[in-house]
């Protein structure tokens, strides 16, 4: 008979942390090349700003700093780290793998390490895998992080999706725990629509062509999608944790779009009281880094929430999407972190 | 059967109203969405979802940017 290793009765997320792109890009710098202007974007957009890592930063520098810093806040040593997953879509190589690198470089030496390439929907993959795998008894102590440095596929002339991107990286500690402090995650895809979002090329083209890949998406599309297919699926995972909307304390959805936060809170049913996260506003969109940077946001701006129940909600490319309720761990305190531009 | 264009008007309004807050009265068959009407593509697609669920239809992506006045809408939910 083969044995199995004991099972956890519970997971818990123990810190989040992170750092954005160390320049802050308003959208009158990008509105000339789209014809466009500052009312436009933050009307359709809600961005005023998009963090932007410089030449010299890479993404997994921006994963490295914000796992180092997910790490000290949990209070652990690197070496207790046994899984790091790293969700990335903005790393250049198709093998090896980020994650082994990233371990490496946070003293995570030996650690099981693997990317995700889930998208915008890869820290809340992450999560949910990290929950599976402290209560399968598989790792004691995982790190998950979320990292893109999308300037580096932005065509400044495209008018669909580059004018929201920006970079950074946001990490979870996620730990045993006496009672399930993550819910059940929900999650899935819909391949059928994979065309709407993502690479404009890929890199056979690429390299045959001499152009660079840069991101496009189909807008209406995926913000049709990502209102009412997600606002079904975020009310799976309130249903799945066993608890109903009105117990909801604190909304943190992907960082896509403003105007798609907001119908996200009207269709789910959210209450006037929920705290919902707005990083976007100031960081743009940052992929697989936006639900832990919106968390680590509002753990400094809004002191007390360590314990309040959070609906989180990753959905992009793919299209990929995964949602859970967490406790959310108390917070981190101080200021932005940013990157140094060096 | 096909359903009638004064309800789907009516249905239709409603569903502007409250998501735009546009006065009712400024919503007519001739009105542009873009042009008149000031709604843009991201609020066009809230209300054709909402249209779609109210009315039981089906109004594809790629069919929305040809709804340019409140009457192509009508129109396409009502022959739909």
């Amino acid at each position: 008979m083969i044995a199995a290793r004991s099972a956890r009765p519970g997971a818990r997320v123990v810190a989040v942390d992170g750092v954005r792109g160390a320049e802050a890009v308003p959208n009158a710098a990008l509105a000339p090349a789209i014809d466009s202007s500052d009312e436009w974007i933050r009307s359709r957009t809600g961005i005023v700003t998009r963090a932007r890592a410089g030449a010299g930063v890479s993404m997994l520098d921006l994963a490295e700093a914000a796992g180092r810093r997910a790490i000290e806040r949990a209070g652990l040593e690197p070496a207790q780290i046994e899984a790091v997953i790293l969700g990335s879509v903005t790393h250049f190589s198709q093998t090896p793998a980020a994650a082994p690198a990233l371990a490496e470089r946070l003293g995570a030496r030996g650690a099981a390490a693997f990317d995700i390439s889930a998208a915008c929907a890869g820290y809340c993959y992450g999560i949910g895998l990290a929950d599976a795998l402290v209560r399968s008894g598989g790792a004691e102590h995982v790190l998950v992080v979320g990292a893109d440095k999308l300037s580096e596929f932005v065509d400044p002339a495209d008018r669909s999706i580059s004018f929201l991107l920006g970079d950074g990286a946001g990490a979870a500690v996620v730990a045993g725990s006496d009672r399930p402090r993550i819910g059940p995650t929900v999650w899935g895809s819909d391949g059928a629509k994979a065309r709407h979002v993502g690479q404009d090329i890929d890199f056979r083209e690429a390299v045959a062509t001499g152009v660079w890949p840069t991101l496009r998406q189909d807008g209406p599309t995926v913000y049709k999608w990502a209102v009412f297919e997600m606002a079904k699926v975020a009310l799976e995972a309130i249903a799945a944790a066993g608890l109903t909307p009105d117990q909801i304390e604190v909304f943190v959805p992907h960082q896509a779009n403003l105007r798609i936060i907001e119908q996200q809170v009207k269709r789910i049913g959210l209450g006037l009281d929920v705290i919902v996260a707005k990083d976007i506003v100031e960081t743009g969109n940052t992929s697989a880094a936006s639900v832990p940077l919106a968390i680590e946001r509002l753990g400094r701006e809004r002191p007390g929430l360590g314990g309040k129940l959070a609906l989180q909600i990753g959905f992009g490319a793919g299209l990929a999407y995964a949602a859970q309720v967490v406790e959310l761990p108390p917070a981190p305190a101080g200021q932005t972190i940013h990157q140094p531009n060096n | 059967m096909a359903l009638d264009k004064n309800e789907v008007l009516e249905g239709l309004t409603e569903i502007i109203v409250d998501e735009t807050g546009i006065d009712p009265a400024d919503i007519a068959l001739d009105r542009s969405f873009v042009d008149d009407l000031d709604i843009d593509s991201l609020s066009m697609m809230t209300i054709v979802t909402l249209a779609e669920d109210k009315f039981d239809v089906e109004i594809p992506d790629d069919s929305v940017k040809d709804l340019v006045t409140v009457g192509d809408a009508v129109d396409f939910i009502a022959g739909a």
